[in-house]
């Protein structure tokens, strides 16, 4: 097949968009001087800082704690809801209200999850938080084990049924082992747009205990400071990792 | 205890047609006063070891040890919550039922409508010896003349923060800021918060900054709406630092958010005037531990408590005693704290705006998205 | 035969088990945690605010009225023209950035995915952040252009409209690509040799097969980007400085600042409504192309 060249032209561009922004704050974390716009030498002091930082400390603390519970609670959810949606099924109504978490705008089930625990005078904090991420969690584990779902072979949990095992064990034996990569994933996906999630957690926090996001958004709103860019280097350092483990332990299974 | 208990009790129905008597006459706009509807009867020897007050302030609003400062000087155990906003906290009081929340940090305004709708135990300024150490001007705010059932905790004005070298002359009016000379255009904020966003438009036009006629208020939209083309933004929040980098040169700012520690900058208020926003403390009518609450307010207005809000978020306070210990560094700094009373009551007090609260959101609205 | 083994009551009985045990604890979670919360959106919109900010239980379509104001409709009308700008703008970027990937080779593509993931996983505040201080009249840019002498007063970068449009595409360009990259990938690429070697010309190839296979997936892409476009609050606030006001502002401002729950309800259920029409005109738009290319 022969490349087009030209495209090389809007895919640079596309490139170059996203990565100004990052390769700026990535140099501006060593500025050595607080001035947040001009670069006067190297240094690491906004790491220092940073780490001095117990809004951001406790922040991040309270964001795995969130990002864990929600990311447990959506998985259990999702990967039986995918199940029975799959199995048990056919109705287009249930499909759509198991997507809809996903595809709903952050602010509209923000807006209705504050509305809610106001009514019934649920105290806010980070399970509320936690409750509220579980939400589109669950729609997105359900979404990703149902792809998985749809290439797994059918005829070996029906052998089970036909040998006598009883639904519960062909379930835990036969369907939950083979869905496995996918509610790895799903997890996977659950976990890392709670850390993420800004919107809901905002409406959804409670006067303590906010999480990273929530902290970042007031650090930016009430000044322009160096230490959101080590905090950004800092972040993309790990996902950097994360992909690259990533990479690594995809290659490592492809070979066995 | 015993006997302060059962009295409450018998008080309550009484305490609640009252509310009910004070809500209506409340609409009809003449200045409710609590006194009169018969306060609880407290008891000057109360235990305060045995009462816990829940107090909700601004975040970083007071000094985090003062809760247990405050125990261990009196007694009772002091749980803080925070509200970001006076709305936030507005609607946890208004709600019905009981809060549990003794004492609530709110401004002015917000005291009024909240006392305006029964909800506020009147100040028993005999609890409360420290009153002594305010300004006599402190009694004489516009939401509560005699603070009978508010204490202010802090007061400041509104004006113009600016950058000597970069304006090249001195602002003295809201006019610099709503129509900049042609160097300052884009280089101009205000603030978004609706009743700051009005007031330079407001004090400019000669109204009131409480004003609630419909053709003034048409007219402060008109100005605004023409000001938006020459400002950099609305912020109420990075001013300060917008003036520190020079990507501003003048901006609508509180006086304490002015950082004049900065030599090249200066607070100025405008000719036309001002408005002096007040935060006060409140006591809620349906809090249990009213003696501990007025011992809490008590033990703030002491001249070492009171000094630390001017020290630290270089606010003015409205407390004689405690203005004389501020900090003498912090003043040279920051002379906007050294503004005296007299000069700041000379500026208007905002009050709740009633029914015309709408129509503030509204122009605020039609002037962002204008 | 297995109906034969096991008695149809049982088998019906197993069945509505099996259902129960899966379906229930997920639908009976989004029931209280999304469509209780929206049933109340959608109620409180009949009511309206109480003085201090409550909710008065009088029903009316007041709400309603006041929604069709040309204040709120202008809102409503800037947030679809941002939301739809950004949209085009990132199909312009994301439709030959994802065919490229697709025909780079296979080792190469993983890389070149990756690296349009990447960025979205820092936190979207601090990629918002970043842009303050490259376009900041003090920022890089301006500083860069100065510099250089090529411009003598720093260009109004940031606080405008155009800003909003520049942080909503960096923040939901990935989510273009990896849609349309996914439906470019799955072309059959002997259908295009097929064009190719009955003579046609390859843009005439890529305007009758390539594009029309590929629409699904960027329609896909489309309502990825403009349904988080449309909604955000953070964006224009902070690259906006509140000059510009998108409906999620609106909203945000309703529950937060002026406490009218009912007319923030209101308003967020106008953005459900477009939502909901443009997910139908996808679902119609989708259905019509595929069925074209079957025919065809």
């Amino acid at each position: 097949m022969r490349r087009s060249n030209w495209l090389y032209v809007p895919a640079g561009l596309t490139y170059l968009f996203l990565y100004l922004p990052i390769a700026v704050l990535v140099v501006m974390s060593f500025n050595a001087a607080d001035t947040p716009y001009r670069l006067d030498g190297f240094g690491t002091a906004w790491y220092g800082k940073l780490f001095a930082d117990r809004a951001v400390r406790e922040g991040l603390v309270n964001t795995l704690i969130v990002a864990a519970g929600a990311t447990a609670l959506s998985t259990v959810l999702g990967t039986l809801l995918a199940v029975g949606l799959a199995r048990y099924t056919r109705s287009k109504l249930l499909d759509a209200i198991a997507v809809a978490p996903a595809v709903l705008p952050d602010i509209v089930l923000a807006i209705g999850l504050l509305a809610f625990y106001t009514a019934v005078q649920f105290t806010l904090g980070r399970h509320s938080i936690l409750l509220a991420h579980a939400v589109f969690g669950t729609a997105f584990v359900a979404a990703v084990v149902r792809t998985r779902l749809a290439h797994v072979d059918g005829s070996l949990e029906e052998a089970s049924r036909d040998l006598g095992a009883t639904p519960l064990s062909t379930f835990a034996r036969i369907t939950l082992p083979s869905l496995a990569p996918g509610i790895i994933a799903g997890a996977l996906l659950a976990f890392s747009l709670s850390i993420d999630e800004f919107v809901i957690a905002f409406f959804t926090t409670g006067p303590d205990n906010p999480t990273l996001p929530i902290v970042i958004y007031s650090m930016v709103r009430f000044g322009v400071t160096p230490e959101i860019n080590a905090l950004a280097t800092l972040l993309l350092a790990v996902s950097f990792t994360f992909v690259l483990i990533a990479q690594r332990l995809s290659r490592l299974t492809e070979s066995i | 205890m015993l006997l302060f208990s059962s009295s409450r009790r018998a008080a309550g129905p009484a305490i609640i047609a009252a509310g009910l008597v004070l809500a209506m006459t409340a609409c009809g706009g003449g200045g409710a006063d609590g006194r009169a509807a018969g306060p609880d009867t407290l008891d000057p020897n109360a235990d305060l070891s045995k009462q816990k007050l829940t107090v909700s302030n601004w975040d970083g609003y007071m000094p985090e040890d003062l809760p247990e400062k405050f125990k261990a000087a009196k007694g009772p155990t002091v749980t803080v919550t925070k509200h970001a906003t006076n709305e936030e906290i507005m609607a946890k009081l208004t709600a019905g039922g009981d809060s549990h929340i003794d004492v609530a940090f709110v401004s002015g305004q917000f005291a009024q409508a909240l006392n305006e709708q029964g909800l506020l135990e009147p100040i028993h300024a005999d609890l409360v010896p420290n009153l002594k150490n305010l300004y006599p001007e402190a009694g004489q705010l516009a939401f509560d003349k005699g603070n009978k059932f508010s204490v202010p905790y802090t007061w400041g004005t509104t004006g113009l923060c600016y950058r000597t070298d970069l304006t090249g002359y001195t602002p003295d009016s809201w006019e610099d800021l709503l129509t900049p000379k042609p160097q300052l255009a884009k280089k101009v904020t205000m603030m978004a918060t609706e009743r700051w966003l009005m007031l330079p438009a407001e004090k400019s036009l000669g109204f009131s900054a409480n004003t609630t006629d419909a053709k003034q208020l048409e007219q402060v939209k008109q100005k605004l709406l023409a000001a938006k083309k020459t400002l950099l933004a609305y912020d109420d929040t990075t001013f300060g630092d917008r003036l520190k980098s020079g990507e501003a040169a003048l901006v609508e700012a509180w006086d304490g958010w002015c950082p004049t520690d900065d030599p090249k900058i200066k607070f100025v208020v405008p000719k036309e005037g001002s408005d002096l926003w007040v935060d006060t403390m409140v006591i809620l009518k349906t809090s249990k531990n009213k003696e501990a609450a007025h011992a809490f307010i008590n033990y703030i207005l002491d001249a070492d408590n009171h000094s630390w809000a001017a020290d630290n978020i270089l606010y003015k306070v409205p407390n004689a005693a405690a203005m004389a210990k501020v900090d003498a560094k912090v003043l040279e700094t920051h002379p906007q704290l050294k503004m005296a009373p007299a000069d700041l009551l000379k500026n208007e007090v905002p009050v709740d705006l009633g029914d015309a609260a709408p129509t503030y959101t509204r122009i605020a609205t039609e002037v962002s998205a204008g | 035969m297995s109906a034969t083994r096991t008695p149809p009551r049982a088998a019906r009985r197993e069945r509505l088990v099996g259902r129960l045990a899966t379906l229930g604890p997920g639908l009976g979670y989004l029931t209280v945690f999304m469509l209780v919360p929206l049933a109340l959106v959608l109620g409180y919109t009949l009511f309206h605010r109480g003085r201090f900010g409550g909710i008065v239980y009088e029903a009316s379509a007041d709400n309603y009225t006041r929604v069709a104001d040309g204040l709120y409709l202008g809102v409503i009308w800037t947030s679809v023209k941002i939301a739809g700008i950004t949209t085009l703008l990132a199909l312009l970027l994301g439709y030959p950035t994802a065919y490229l990937i697709a025909q780079l080779p296979r080792a190469w593509r993983t890389v070149a995915l990756v690296l349009v993931v990447l960025p979205f996983w820092t936190n979207f505040l601090i990629r918002t952040y970043a842009w303050i201080i490259l376009l900041n009249s003090e920022g890089i840019i301006n500083r860069a252009l100065t510099g250089l002498g090529i411009i003598q007063r720093p260009l109004e970068l940031l606080y405008t409209q155009g800003a909003v449009v520049g942080g909503l595409l960096y923040a939901y360009l990935p989510l273009m690509v990896l849609p349309l990259y996914s439906a470019i990938e799955r072309l059959d690429p002997q259908l295009r040799e097929a064009s190719a070697n009955l003579g046609a010309r390859p843009a005439r190839t890529f305007w009758s097969v390539t594009l029309p296979l590929t629409l699904p997936g960027a329609l896909t892409g489309c309502v990825f980007v403009f349904v988080p476009s449309l909604g955000n609050f953070v964006i224009p606030e902070l690259l906006g400085g509140g000059r510009t006001v998108m409906v999620g502002n609106l909203i945000r401002d309703q529950f937060l600042k002026a406490r009218d729950w009912p007319f923030g309800s209101t308003l967020a259920l106008i953005v459900i409504a477009l939502l909901v029409l443009l997910l139908m005109a996808q679902a119609w738009a989708a259905r019509r192309l595929t069925d074209g290319t079957d025919r065809a």
